[in-house]
């Protein structure tokens, strides 16, 4: 099997400073991968480098075996922002933001056809938020935000979907709806890549991770992959690693401080 | 009465006067979207003023003001994109050209002494100067920019608001850059005499700030930002006649009054709407949202 998508000796910066080099990697069709760091340690930019927004300084990027030009846009390929680089307040309807994922089927003219519509609707049923069709999207919960931009991700058939942080701003329970929904998409044959700084409730649900820190650490399963000595060369701090049947936690090695706090709390609480 | 009303439009004049200034406050009411939700009011103030300093050198140079200003405009436009990336400060860039452009206008006309009469006019525009080539040209580009603006919808929304991903849905970016940047030296060119380098801005900012106020959709907010533009034109241009008072100014305050009263009236109704919804929460305390 070739892989779908592959980064050959990537290497990328800004200006005069690298943020990663010499990254291998490959995502096999129907694979589900999380690229798993601390923040700052170039997850954004590699994924921008994989979409072809950012130039590499070095190595290449194929998609299907297909070498990715200077400047050329991938075809077949979804992406998820980060929601803090939204503008939340921008007048359009959550249906309009899935419109705009059909500009290649329909490119002039502001009207939408019947079948833009009915596209529309059709993925945000599927990702379970049709009945914020008509609602403007700083009116939506930070979950449905999430949903929409993911149906706008999908709205060109993609084979394969990359998201920037989609659990980041959202508490538990709205995680693992999103995970259940990836797994569902994944299920129906959806390569998915996504990037999380989030080890116990994300990364640890995942069949396979990449653990990135300006430059891959390692890759696997993370039942092989999270050992203290990776996850201290990932996050740059030591850490306890507990199994627990199908589960994995982990947490930081250093002595918890609660004792120590406990002794401020006020008398009345004690 | 009607008589007394309708004296305005015996002069040929005021006629110009009034089709040009509601051309205009459509073209810049339907510009303003994008520039207020693309928050780029900065940058379009900004090339207004820089605009001065093409146009006082191509009327001493002696080439056509509309092609040695838009030019201008244009490449002020590219000098900012280019600085900005080159660790100078988005808005401190914008500082820089088009102050120093402004500066390089004022120069020129401090040692010409001759023309304060028109560098009055091209600060603070003079809606009585126009000429019939003048009309012709706003509406030319009204026409042009509107056909525009039809035709890419689908591109300038997508790029205006979210470009990264407007890139990997195959949206040219860069071409929208261009586009935009020739649309806006257009708009601020063309309608330069009728409000001033420096009220300009007003048309374009405060008609789809109102908009923004009644509508939550970018082609609605068009329609009304538009319509506000032009009639706040009309009337405005209309009452600098009887009031006496210059025209762009009249323009400027009729539109701040109508953005304070819809401001007043959305936040009213607001207010209303909420102390509903709480109401209605005290009498179901059982019915949840989903």
């Amino acid at each position: 099997m070739f892989p779908l998508l592959e980064a050959k000796n990537l290497a990328c910066g800004y200006q005069q400073s690298p943020v990663f080099s010499h990254v291998n990697l490959s995502l096999y069709p129907g694979q589900l991968a999380g690229l798993v760091g601390p923040s700052g340690s170039g997850k954004t930019t590699l994924i921008k480098a994989l979409l072809g927004l950012v130039k590499p300084w070095a190595g290449e990027v194929c998609i299907q075996q297909q070498r990715l030009q200077a400047g050329q846009t991938p075809f077949k390929m979804g992406y998820v922002p980060q929601v803090e680089t939204v503008d939340w307040n921008f007048p359009v309807t959550a249906e309009e933001v899935v419109m705009m994922g059909r500009y290649r089927k329909q490119r002039f003219f502001p009207f939408p056809s019947k079948r833009d519509r009915t596209i529309a609707r059709e993925l945000l049923r599927r990702v379970g938020v049709e009945h914020v069709a008509k609602r403007s999207i700083g009116e939506l919960s930070g979950g449905q935000q999430q949903r929409v931009f993911l149906a706008r991700a999908l709205v060109g058939e993609p084979d394969i979907v990359l998201l920037d942080e989609p659990t980041s701003s959202s508490d538990l329970h709205i995680q693992h709806e999103l995970l259940h929904l990836l797994a569902e998409l994944n299920a129906q044959g959806l390569t998915i890549l996504l990037s999380t700084h989030d080890l116990n409730s994300v990364a640890t649900h995942l069949p396979w991770v990449i653990c990135f820190n300006h430059g891959i650490v390692a890759q696997g399963d993370p039942m092989d992959v999270f050992t203290p000595s990776t996850l201290a060369e990932t996050f740059g701090g030591s850490m306890v690693v507990n199994h627990d049947g199908d589960r994995i936690m982990i947490a930081g090695s250093m002595t918890s401080v609660r004792h120590q706090m406990k002794t401020n709390l006020p008398a009345v609480l004690r | 009465m009607l008589d007394l009303l309708l004296r305005p439009f015996e002069y040929e004049f005021f006629i110009r006067a009034m089709g040009v200034g509601v051309l205009a406050g459509l073209l810049c009411g339907v510009m303003g979207v994008y520039i207020i939700t693309r928050h780029m009011s900065y940058i379009a103030h900004g090339l207004s003023h820089a605009i001065l300093g093409g146009a006082v050198l191509s009327y001493v140079l002696g080439i056509n003001f509309y092609f040695g200003a838009g030019v201008w405009g244009f490449v002020a436009a590219l000098v900012i994109q280019f600085l900005t990336g080159k660790r100078v400060y988005a808005d401190a860039a914008i500082g820089i050209v088009t102050t120093a452009s402004f500066a390089l206008g004022v120069a020129i006309i401090s040692t010409y002494r001759s023309f304060t009469r028109s560098f009055e006019a091209a600060l603070f525009g003079n809606v009585l100067g126009i000429t019939p080539t003048d009309v012709w040209i706003v509406a030319i580009v009204t026409v042009v920019l509107l056909s525009l603006i039809f035709v890419f919808y689908r591109p300038l929304l997508f790029w205006s608001f979210d470009r990264e991903v407007a890139q990997v849905h195959g949206v040219s970016v860069f071409s929208m850059d261009t586009l935009f940047a020739l649309m806006l030296a257009a708009l601020i060119v063309s309608t330069l005499q009728i409000l001033g380098v420096t009220l300009i801005i007003s048309a374009i900012v405060i008609p789809a700030s109102t908009a923004r106020l009644l509508s939550d959709r970018f082609g609605v907010m068009m329609i009304i930002s538009g319509a506000i533009g032009a009639v706040v034109a009309f009337f405005g241009i209309y009452l600098s006649y009887y009031l006496d008072i210059a025209s762009g100014a009249s323009v400027v305050l009729l539109s701040t009054l109508v953005f304070t009263i819809v401001l007043a009236w959305t936040n009213i109704q607001r207010r209303h709407r909420k102390r509903f919804v709480s109401m209605d929460d005290h009498t179901h305390p059982s019915v949840k949202a989903p």
